[in-house]
């Protein structure tokens, strides 16, 4: 296994040096604040949930590439992967719900103004798209690292087999 | 908008689109691939629609450019003839 991680360049015990390493760790967490601000700027401007998802993957990418896929590998597990793809998905469909049920049968989904979260119907509507837009946002970061996960890693050749 | 800006910047998008299904350097494609997103993303800019331009810088310039090179590794840089 080692060999064959070498071939590829990643995953190596010491493998980044240490600018790159440094700069990764510095830049991450920026880069966070960054996508969650634009998450939830994104109802009055630019941006949106898709955007900063992708800019949320994007961080977990730089990581990867900064301290190796087996290192950065192991802390992501691909069940955890899958359960923020659906988790975002629910919170989508969640909200559309209880527009459904709070406006006693007038059916309307995803009209946020029906969530009685505060007492105004504006207030109520922009908190609905907030809470949408972070359903997105969780859905495209763990899609984005995903396929980026899957398209990278050199697995175990046997266990490739047993999937194929 | 300012037309000729707009005919600079196309120019050179198409230089760059030529450049990269020309290049036999795989990975020099996909830097080329990289610029011309993000020339599309000043383009985008440039015409005032910001949302698609955001869009284009993320997904185009900084995730798909990953993608490739993720799927680059996996295979040979330089194109066989």
């Amino acid at each position: 296994m080692s060999t064959k991680n070498s071939e590829a360049g990643e995953g190596k015990e010491r493998a980044g040096d240490v600018i790159v390493e440094t700069v990764a760790r510095l830049m991450v967490p920026f880069i966070q604040l960054f996508a969650l601000y634009v998450i939830i700027h994104g109802a009055g401007g630019p941006g949106g949930g898709f955007q900063g998802g992708v800019i949320f993957g994007a961080s977990f990418v730089l990581l990867v590439i900064a301290f190796g896929i087996v290192n950065a590998g192991d802390r992501f597990p691909e069940g955890a992967n899958t359960a923020f793809m659906s988790l975002g998905v629910y919170i989508y469909a969640g909200v559309g719900l209880l527009c459904i049920i709070f406006s006693l049968g007038a059916a309307q989904f995803l009209n946020y103004g029906f969530i009685p979260l505060t007492t105004h119907f504006e207030e109520n509507r922009a908190l609905g798209m907030d809470l949408v837009e972070i359903g997105i946002g969780i859905t495209v970061m763990a899609v984005v690292t995903s396929i980026f996960f899957n398209l990278a890693w050199k697995r175990e050749p046997e266990e490739g087999g047993e999937e194929e | 908008m300012i037309p000729s800006l707009d005919l600079v910047l196309l120019f050179l998008i198409v230089a760059i689109a030529i450049a990269a299904i020309t290049v036999r350097d795989l990975l020099s494609a996909i830097m080329l691939l990289c610029a011309y997103s993000f020339l599309m993303a000043v383009i985008w800019v440039e015409m005032h629609a910001v949302d698609v331009a955001f869009t284009e810088a993320a997904v185009g310039a900084g995730a798909s450019t990953a993608f490739l090179i993720a799927a680059l590794s996996r295979t040979t840089r330089w194109e066989k003839k």
